[in-house]
């Protein structure tokens, strides 16, 4: 029986949650360096300590619409594959446990980009937890 | 470099390591009886005094040589499992550590190894050695030799406990005493303690001027001082700010150390690129002989040095090339004596600094390539298709060798020809942001140029912006001037060639694009406004001229600031793969800019080039028809007729004021670069074509030139230069060769062959005239 704790945030009405082991930190909004020509869902480049840390804007590639102006977008910074990834949410919520034992597939009619990043849900009693796939939600979405 | 130094270069190398090895084996001695079956340990002990023994051999020094080669014999059978350590053989192996030590200590001070045969210790190892298995009577040997050990002690450990071992080990006790509960004691001065001090200052000379520093060390090192420069830009960007002097005199001191701290822990990591050129004469001999070839290789600039990663990263390249020379590039002698050249090749191999970078030629003076044949191999192979090759330049045939697959050599040996190779070359040395050129001559030799940055990590760069304030560093290596065209009079700085913008730079066509056309941040400006009258308000514009892939090109930008050290810090592979960008930095107010990959942004740019094309011309043209160098120069005739001619012919392009043209009999002259140019009129040569004589303004002379013979053609305009397959129709009209779309519109093709006759005619004429 195992356990394990969830760094989750909002999205939209999304409520989402990646491992707290995958996260090396939050942060407010950042100075944030465009790219052109990049794909969609890079949001731009942001200073991390002297490190140069992409952002992905997970709105954009979950296809939701763009987020309103005053509400700063929050980081999350990921453990990626090459190095640290900042994924641009909403809202920070809490950590939260959870036991592997509630752990369920992403129902089959999620369709679209979020099908490609959901890893699987956690039914939380007051809400629905969405386990997001960090690797999936770095790479353009096919549909994209 | 004299031979003397070389020896004592190799000598003080040998010091070096040889200590360490020593100080090594007294670890790894001491950490032995504690663990005595250690095959590890055995190994590398074995391999250390084996090490030892094959150096001084081969530096003539028989008595170590002698003294080693014992030690060695009796740690194979330690190794080989035939003998089992105990303290007597420690013991007489530390003694061997010492004395190799006072050796070595000798040949630094004297030069020479001394007198001292060292026959006790030998006698001694070799009784260790005859006897396995017999511990008390190599203690007794021991006695007899009375050299090395207390003959009590080693009498009583033939138990072999560790404790008692401690005592046993009297001439060097400390060590087992500092090892016995952990491992290992780093300092060997602290060990040997007063007996050996004499013997330890004075190596100090050489071992410890200098040190081996692990290079993830000097990584790190490196990646300190890179954010280091990065906050003093930070700093010296506040304090530009700042009106308290203190502080703005601290921080140019802290501009100018930082400076230079950058400068010293790059040259830690410097090398000199011998380290890579020393094996090539090698590698040349071997591949000659195996030819049959008889190939001398020179080397140049061998002290020229490089970062370390750069190094590692050119060492295969460079090898390939020198093999491939050898291999291909120089004939057999008997070639060479029908060719009428010496039967010894030379292998040119030159390495130097040029404007912050290091060029390493490679140049044999062998038969060159064909670059015909390398078209023919190209097409035969399906490399390029018929239709590329015609269009293509001398230049740019000549870069088909690096493509995959392609080989002209006639036979694949066992070196080369098997058609890979250049291409790994050239990807190899352009991942490091390097380039490669090739220079021929057909019977006279090849030069494969690699011109490779110094270092990775630091480099100079411009800074730039768009037009949305978006910074952008331009590598300075890529950089070749900065053009401002500024508003005013005079003709417009920018012409349309079918859509494109081109600028005439030194009467240089040199293309532009802009930043946001070609990173696909915004539209491009609308050039026809800027083309065809001068530049109007505070419209100048920026050109930063870029050479990338053989070609030069304009970026417009908005804004161009300072040039600045910048730190190269890696992208994710999303923005990597996109091309345009070779890594980002972070600038001194803290926020991240992009470096601009040139190559990169120049192929982009040509793509845009070839979308504007395709937008305007027809591509169905039969390519076997197109003629080998097919850029062509448009101009108007007085009467609005376009007309081509190869721009092969074309010298210069000249705007000159019509009352400097002056007439001498029934011709035009010009009095330009000191000579009489002889001017013509479309009209002269082309039948039915009139000429204005009330020419306003500025009037555009073609000059073309044959041999030192020029002569000027007076046309309306100018109006392009295309590269366009011409497939000309025959015309019977005089002063024509023929007619054919260009740039999708009819153009007439001018008899060069006719204006050149005139050149001479003329010119004679003119001549008459002068005098």
């Amino acid at each position: 029986m195992g356990a394990r704790q969830l760094c989750t945030f909002m999205l939209g009405d999304l409520y989402l949650g990646v491992d707290v082991c995958d996260v090396q930190e939050v942060l407010r909004e950042q100075p944030m360096t465009g790219v052109p020509s990049a794909p969609d869902i890079v949001s731009g480049l942001i200073n991390l300590r002297g490190e140069i840390v992409t952002a992905i804007d997970l709105r954009r590639r979950l296809g939701m619409g763009p987020r309103s102006q005053e509400e700063p977008a929050m980081n999350v910074v990921v453990h990626g594959e090459e190095g640290p990834v900042s994924l641009l949410v909403d809202e920070i919520g809490d950590v939260v446990d959870v036991e592997d034992t509630d752990y369920q597939p992403a129902p089959e009619t999620v369709q679209g980009p979020a099908r490609e990043v959901l890893a699987g849900t956690y039914p939380l009693p007051d809400r629905l937890l969405l386990l997001l796939d960090t690797a999936a939600a770095c790479t353009p979405g096919r549909s994209l | 470099m004299s031979g003397a130094d070389d020896l004592d270069e190799i000598l003080s190398e040998f010091l070096v390591e040889s200590h360490e090895n020593l100080d090594q084996l007294d670890r790894d001695l001491v950490a032995l009886e504690q663990e005595p079956d250690s095959r590890a340990l055995l190994g590398s002990v074995f391999r250390t005094i084996h090490t030892i023994k094959g150096t001084s051999g081969f530096l003539g020094m028989p008595h170590l040589e002698r003294l080693t080669h014992h030690g060695e014999n009796l740690l194979s059978l330690l190794r080989d499992g035939e003998l089992r350590l105990d303290p007597d053989i420690t013991s007489a192996l530390l003694q061997l550590v010492d004395t190799v030590r006072a050796v070595l200590a000798d040949i630094e001070a004297t030069g020479s190894e001394g007198d001292s045969d060292h026959d006790d210790l030998i006698a001694q190892l070799a009784a260790l050695a005859t006897k396995p298995g017999e511990a008390s009577s190599a203690a007794d040997i021991s006695n007899d030799t009375e050299v090395v050990t207390p003959a009590e002690p080693v009498g009583e450990t033939t138990t072999g406990a560790v404790e008692e071992s401690v005592v046993v080990v009297d001439p060097a006790p400390q060590p087992v005493d500092d090892a016995t509960p952990s491992d290992v004691p780093a300092d060997p001065s602290g060990i040997y303690g007063d007996a050996e001090a004499g013997l330890v200052d004075r190596r100090r000379s050489v071992a410890d001027s200098s040190i081996r520093v692990d290079v993830a060390l000097l990584d790190s090192m490196m990646q300190m001082v890179g954010e280091l420069v990065l906050t003093r830009n930070q700093i010296v960007q506040h304090s530009t700010y700042q009106e308290d002097l203190g502080l703005v005199r601290a921080s140019q001191r802290l501009d100018l150390i930082v400076s230079e701290l950058q400068g010293a822990v790059m040259r830690t990591r410097m090398q000199p690129i011998d380290n890579v050129f020393s094996k090539l004469p090698r590698v040349v001999r071997d591949l000659a002989q195996s030819c049959g070839k008889q190939v001398r290789a020179r080397l140049e600039g061998r002290d020229t040095e490089l970062d370390k990663t750069v190094l590692e990263a050119i060492k295969d390249p460079l090898t390939h090339l020198t093999r491939n020379a050898v291999d291909h590039g120089i004939e057999t002698p008997e070639e060479r004596a029908a060719a009428g050249k010496p039967e010894e090749a030379v292998l040119l191999l030159r390495a130097f600094h040029e404007s912050g970078q290091v060029v390493i030629e490679i140049s044999d003076d062998g038969r060159g390539i064909d670059v015909q044949k390398v078209a023919r191999t190209a097409r035969e192979r399906g490399v390029i298709s018929a239709d590329r090759l015609a269009t293509m330049s001398e230049r740019d045939l000549l870069s088909l060798i690096f493509l995959p697959g392609l080989s002209t050599a006639t036979a694949v040996t066992n070196v080369s020809g098997r058609g890979v190779g250049m291409d790994v070359v050239k990807t190899n040395i352009e991942r490091i942001g390097g380039t490669v050129e090739v220079l021929t001559r057909i019977g006279v030799g090849t030069t494969i140029r690699v011109r490779i940055p110094l270092t990775l990590a630091i480099i100079p760069a411009l800074l730039v912006s768009g037009r949305h304030g978006d910074r952008y560093a331009i590598p300075q290596a890529n950089l070749v001037e900065l053009v401002r065209l500024e508003p005013g009079s005079g003709p417009s700085p920018i012409e349309l060639v079918n859509g494109a913008p081109v600028h005439r730079l030194r009467g240089r066509l040199l293309p532009l694009v802009s930043l946001e056309e070609v990173l696909g941040s915004g539209t491009a400006p609308d050039w026809s406004e800027y083309a065809g009258s001068a530049l109007s308000g505070d419209a100048a514009l920026n050109v930063v001229v870029l050479q990338a892939d053989g070609h030069h090109f304009g970026l417009v930008v908005d804004e161009v600031h300072d040039t600045q050290e910048i730190v190269v810090k890696p992208l994710d592979r999303l923005i990597k793969t996109l091309g345009l960008y070779a890594g980002a930095t972070i600038m001194g107010d803290g926020r991240v800019a992009l470096i601009l990959d040139a190559v990169g942004i120049a192929q982009a740019a040509s793509v845009i080039g070839e979308r504007r094309e395709q937008n305007r011309t027809d591509d169905d043209i039969d390519a076997s028809v197109a003629s080998e160098d097919n850029m062509m120069l448009i101009f108007t005739a007085a009467d609005g007729r376009r007309l081509a001619v190869p721009l092969a012919h074309v010298a210069r392009l000249e705007e000159v004021d019509p009352a400097r043209l002056e007439r001498t009999g029934e011709r035009h002259v010009l009095q330009y670069r000191d000579q009489l140019l002889p001017v013509l009129r479309v009209g002269d040569l082309v039948a039915g074509v009139k000429d204005r004589d009330d020419v306003e303004g500025e009037l555009p002379v073609v000059v073309f030139a044959d041999g030192d013979r020029r002569v000027g053609l007076a046309v309306d305009e100018i109006v392009d230069v295309v590269t366009d397959h011409v497939v000309p129709s025959k015309t019977s009209t005089k002063g024509l060769i023929g007619c054919g779309v260009i740039a999708g519109k009819v153009t007439d093709l001018l008899d060069v062959d006719l204006v050149l006759r005139h050149a001479l005619t003329t010119l004679d004429g003119s001549e008459e005239e002068a005098a």
